[in-house]
């Protein structure tokens, strides 16, 4: 699968020629350094190895450090593999940019949600919550029955309940791509994307 | 931010002269109608501007017919063909919701800016050239005053 990785600007308007404004995100796309070419003689299943970003070497494990040096670039800041990626004539140190995506493709894209702490059933699994009239108390936001009496005796596994919330893995698909700026590494796409600004990112052809 | 601006700069429309609230302006609108582009004017109050950047938009309330009437423009709209500023306005708010509870007459009219006082303006061009003569149009103004 084509794909890139990315870390998200934040969110801007564009209008099209005919004067509509289309909500757009901007993401910062590439350049990715190929760091390593998985085949499926070798490894079992083939795959490409990105290196996006940069951070400083004090922070990289020295076992890493020499792949960078071998590669002649500065540490990566995220290193993530992307399934069957159509290798070609690529090879380890090359370099992938924004420019394999085109104006108009529809696109995914897999981000990590904004953490949202510790949350009730109401805003974490859409309960409805009790009824606000009725001379109830306490109830308003309460989840409800979690289950029945002495047979189980217990609460099921799984049963949805308050906990942490966000900071989960989501992906949204067929997303337009509306603008491509290669020089600056931009890339802006339809709509709202997972996570917060600055928040790491992959594009994925659809 | 800044890599946002350099998405956005070559959209940002500079080319739409300042104006404020409580100015009156026409806003002319390009409208599609089939395959066919005109023309319309929107002759109002500005009641507001707000946003910065490509966001930027501004609010015009007109009294069409007798029903108060507001519109709000995107600052950067290709849409907008063209805005006149018709009567410079001299208002004390940054948000004119006061004209929606207006009616009659009060509700189209806005004190018209003061143009600033002759004297104050020969005077401050003299401060900057000669102070001797200064003194003089202080005089003037004060009497005058």
């Amino acid at each position: 699968m084509l794909g890139i990785l990315g870390r998200k600007i934040g969110m801007t308007t564009m209008f099209e020629e005919s004067g509509n404004a289309v909500p757009c995100t901007v993401i910062e796309a590439g350049p990715c350094v190929i760091t390593q070419i998985k085949t499926k003689e070798k490894d079992g299943y083939s795959a490409v190895q990105f290196g996006f970003g940069t951070k400083k070497e004090k922070h990289t494990a020295k076992p890493q450090r020499g792949v960078y040096k071998k590669l002649k670039i500065s540490p990566a800041r995220y290193i993530k593999e992307i399934k069957d990626f159509p290798v070609n004539d690529l090879k380890v140190g090359d370099v992938v940019k924004v420019d394999i995506f085109t104006v108009g493709e529809k696109v995914k894209v897999t981000g990590t949600s904004k953490g949202k702490g510790f949350q009730g059933g109401v805003k974490r699994h859409n309960f409805s919550g009790g009824v606000r009239t009725h001379g109830q108390s306490d109830r308003e936001r309460a989840p409800g029955s979690i289950g029945a009496s002495s047979y189980p005796s217990r609460v099921f596994k799984g049963q949805r309940m308050a906990g942490r919330m966000g900071t989960d893995q989501v992906t949204l698909r067929n997303l337009k791509v509306v603008k491509i700026l290669p020089d600056s590494n931009l890339i802006l796409i339809k709509g709202a994307i997972p996570g917060a600004n600055t928040g790491f990112v992959e594009i994925y052809k659809n | 931010m800044d890599k946002i601006k350099l998405v956005t700069a070559a959209q940002i429309r500079n080319d739409i002269p300042a104006f404020h609230p409580g100015d009156t302006i026409s806003v002319s609108v390009k409208v599609v109608e089939g395959d066919k582009e005109r023309i319309q004017q929107f002759k109002g109050i500005v009641m507001g501007i707000r946003g910065r950047g490509i966001s930027k938009t501004f609010r015009v309330r007109k009294i069409s017919n007798g029903v108060g009437v507001e519109r709000i423009f995107p600052m950067s709209s290709p849409k907008i063909a063209k805005v006149e500023i018709l009567k410079e306005g001299s208002v004390r708010r940054a948000k004119l919701y006061y004209l929606r509870k207006l009616t009659g007459k009060a509700a189209t009219k806005i004190k018209e800016k003061k143009k600033k006082h002759v004297s104050q303006l020969i005077s401050n061009v003299v401060v900057e050239n000669a102070p001797e003569v200064k003194a003089e149009n202080e005089v003037v103004a004060e009497s005058k005053s």
